[in-house]
């Protein structure tokens, strides 16, 4: 089963400290070493990004920043696992770390399902 | 948090640790049976406290300790306590302590989990017992998803594990990671088993399901770990490459009622880029690593041709049947060579593939291999050899075990005898 991960915090947060870097370095070469995490990637600031939405028939494209969300999405990472619970458990020791090492840091990092297999044999 | 939430919760953490705990408490029994079996009593302790005292901070650690508590306590049984002292102490040093001799006469083997590629794929068990002891013991399965996925009793993969440790013990088998010449040869048994258990996910031997997807991951997992192992082997990366290439078509490759499509008329839209991308990175390690490619780069570097290309008119098939040479003169095999008759014929022409096909049509290897006529018919059905064509996709029809395949077949020789009564018989 292959999870996203994305992690959403509030944008002023600010660049994470040195330590945290380090121990998060350290936790994704030990998943690529599980042979579990396949992709993962940083976000840049909002300020870059853009929104194109469609709404009453009408397409809009709104420049960041965005200023009006309280949490925004800062970074994600893919894994293949055998269950929901271990993609639980894989996120619980990265909101650990940020525990540890990020003093007063809130955030929330959302699991997803991303479907792979063909219907037929995801139903099996 | 209920008891069923913290049972689904332990079940992860020993998927994630288990084949960590196994392989450090290996190196100090000295036996995988063993440490697999001191390993899962620190599991059912922590199935015991968990639910009563909550799941510990770091549950790896907890896990780990208990697994080693345990370890002692059974050398102190068997009064190997002595002797084991130093290592135990290495063990519960930090590493820089003792010397190693082991990481530092071999640096970049210097791993227990390695250790346990090893002995697990030691070529003193049956192709079998190599297969379920990895699965089980590095890949973190239970002996019921083992049974489920090769459609055996659970009782069969139970007795084929327990028989599988008795002859590891019996044989004495080392814990170790093989030296010198011995390494090459132990490598590609490990390879071996990789590509079995890919295989059996691939293409079921049996059963009507044409994929089983979760063992294929498995395979791929335990090729990703080994080629953090040993990053220093091409044909790791090319295994891997192979792997995460061919996997990235299953989407494509079968159809909503289970048929199986062709390369060529699969939706590329449908492949996995994510994986064709880390496929492509995997065997550009291989190749940069130098020297001359092996089967299983090679493979991959086939199967890249095709994930290189948007669009099936792209395909390289010089390049394919310029591979498939080299691949025939490592693995000489009729087989391969069907396979290059296909290539050149889409490189240089129908009649180049054909002649490929008629040098090895009396291979007794072959003459029950329904994909022989089946290609036979389709460079003949090219060529406007229509009555020939039909001829062999009734044989190819009447060899294949497949129904689905068979079917198919039938089909293309149908289209065939068509095509010989049409008035214009080329269009």
């Amino acid at each position: 089963m292959r999870f996203m991960m994305m992690v959403k915090t509030a944008e002023k947060s600010g660049p994470p400290p040195k330590e945290l870097m380090e121990a998060m370095d350290k936790l994704a070469e030990e998943s690529i070493k599980s042979g579990e995490m396949i992709e993962s990637g940083g976000l840049g600031p909002t300020a870059g990004g853009s929104r194109v939405r469609l709404a009453g028939g009408k397409i809009t494209v709104t420049d960041g920043p965005f200023t009006e969300a309280k949490e925004v999405f800062g970074g994600y990472a893919v894994f293949e696992l055998k269950s929901k619970e271990e993609a639980i458990e894989r996120t619980r020791r990265f909101m650990e770390l940020h525990h540890k090492h990020w003093p007063g840091w809130e955030g929330e990092t959302e699991i997803r399902q991303l479907f792979t297999a063909p219907q037929h044999a995801a139903k099996a | 948090m209920t008891p069923a939430d913290t049972h689904r919760t332990i079940d992860a953490v020993w998927r994630i640790e288990s084949p960590r705990i196994i392989a450090g408490i290996a190196r100090i029994v000295r036996d995988i049976g063993v440490a697999e079996e001191l390993a899962q009593d620190a599991l059912v302790a922590a199935l015991e406290q968990w639910p009563a005292s909550g799941i510990p901070d770091n549950p790896g650690a907890w896990l780990t300790a208990a697994a080693k508590h345990r370890a002692i306590d059974h050398l102190r049984r068997n009064k190997l306590l002595e002797r084991k002292h130093q290592e135990l102490r290495y063990a519960h040093d930090d590493h820089q302590k003792a010397p190693d001799y082991d990481t530092a006469i071999d640096d970049e083997f210097g791993d227990d989990l390695l250790r346990l590629v090893f002995t697990a794929c030691h070529p003193v068990l049956s192709s079998e017992a190599r297969v379920a002891l990895t699965l089980r013991l590095l890949g973190g399965l239970t002996t019921a998803e083992i049974a489920r996925a090769y459609l055996v009793p659970e009782a069969t993969v139970a007795q084929r594990i327990v028989r599988a440790k008795r002859t590891l013990s019996e044989n004495q088998v080392p814990f170790e990671v093989p030296r010198g010449e011995e390494l090459a040869s132990r490598l590609s048994s490990v390879l071996e088993v990789i590509y079995l258990i890919f295989n059996e996910g691939y293409t079921a031997t049996a059963g009507s399901d044409w994929t089983r997807p979760a063992l294929c991951e498995d395979a791929l997992r335990l090729g990703r770990i080994l080629a953090e192992l040993v990053p220093k082997d091409p044909e790791v990366h090319g295994i891997v490459a192979l792997m995460e290439i061919q996997v990235s078509r299953s989407r494509a490759r079968v159809s909503a009622s289970g048929e199986p499509i062709l390369i060529l008329d699969q939706k590329r839209a449908l492949w996995d880029q994510l994986l064709i991308r880390r496929g492509l990175a995997a065997l550009e390690r291989a190749e940069k690593l130098g020297g001359s490619p092996g089967p299983y780069a090679l493979q991959a570097a086939i199967a890249a041709c095709h994930a290189r290309a948007r669009v099936p008119e792209e395909t390289d098939w010089e390049r394919i049947a310029a591979l498939y040479v080299e691949l025939a003169r490592l693995l000489p095999s009729p087989i391969v060579d069907l396979n290059r008759a296909v290539a050149v014929a889409m490189a240089f022409g129908p009649q180049a593939g054909l002649a490929i096909v008629d040098q090895i049509a009396l291979e007794p290897s072959l003459q029950t291999y329904h994909l022989l006529p089946s290609v036979r018919g389709d460079l003949l059905l090219k060529l406007g050899r229509f009555a020939e064509a039909r001829e062999q996709f009734e044989r190819a029809a009447s060899l294949t075990g497949n129904t689905r395949e068979r079917q198919f077949l039938l089909e293309r020789a149908e289209h065939a005898r068509a095509a010989s009564r049409s008035p214009n018989p080329g269009l």
